[in-house]
């Protein structure tokens, strides 16, 4: 009887859980991207040549982004099988495109056919952006 | 594969939102899996299957045989 009300109770949680899950991955993801601003513009506009604060916002910033890392995977793990499924295909497409790409991308740099530089930040777009093509796309195809 | 969820599920007057709270999955999975757009796996099967109180086979029926 009580593993009954136990299990029913389980299944109502569920989209609960899968909820706080999206809200804890999103709040880490904001802390993330305000800790990447303090580490890049506090040596600007906040504590000048002072080394250690630097390195302390850095730390800081790879710390939240092992948070990150951690609150993607539980929110993954909440997801059904066939969210599970449209994930996976999409973080092997933008993995494939952000490695092809990026590679095809600085050979161009580096044999001075494209003007600008490569850098780092263009392959996050990327991967970025083909993630989010390949998300939208996934929900398509299954709906 | 074909099955009978979306008979199954009407006969029992639950809407998609409703069977996919008991399944523990999205309502988006159990509108693909009603329109043969994406298979369960065989967890997920048994679970649909014990919620029915039918067996895998009387739900879903596969398209090819082994000869």
């Amino acid at each position: 009887m009580n593993h009954a009300k136990a299990n029913k109770a389980d299944k109502g949680d569920w989209k609960a859980r899968s909820n706080s899950n999206i809200i804890r991955l999103a709040i880490w993801t904001v802390s993330w991207v305000a800790a990447i601003a303090l580490a890049r513009f506090g040596p600007d506009y906040i504590w000048g040549s002072n080394q250690l604060l630097t390195v302390g916002a850095i730390l800081l910033n790879l710390g939240i982004g092992l948070g990150l890392i951690v609150a993607n995977i539980q929110h993954l793990k909440t997801l059904d099988e066939m969210m599970q499924k449209i994930q996976l295909e999409a973080m092997g497409i933008s993995l494939g495109i952000g490695v092809i790409g990026g590679i095809g991308y600085a050979l161009l740099n580096a044999s001075n056919i494209i003007s600008i530089d490569a850098e780092i930040a263009h392959l996050v777009i990327l991967i970025a952006v083909s993630y989010l093509v390949a998300i939208f796309v996934g929900y398509r195809r299954y709906q | 594969m074909k099955n009978r969820l979306k008979v199954l599920r009407a006969e029992r007057d639950l809407t998609q939102a409703d069977l996919a709270t008991k399944l523990e999955v999205s309502r988006q999975t159990i509108n693909a899996i009603e329109t043969g757009k994406f298979d369960p796996s065989l967890p997920l099967a048994f679970k649909i299957a014990r919620l029915f109180e039918k067996s895998i086979e009387d739900i879903f029926q596969g398209e090819a045989t082994i000869q």
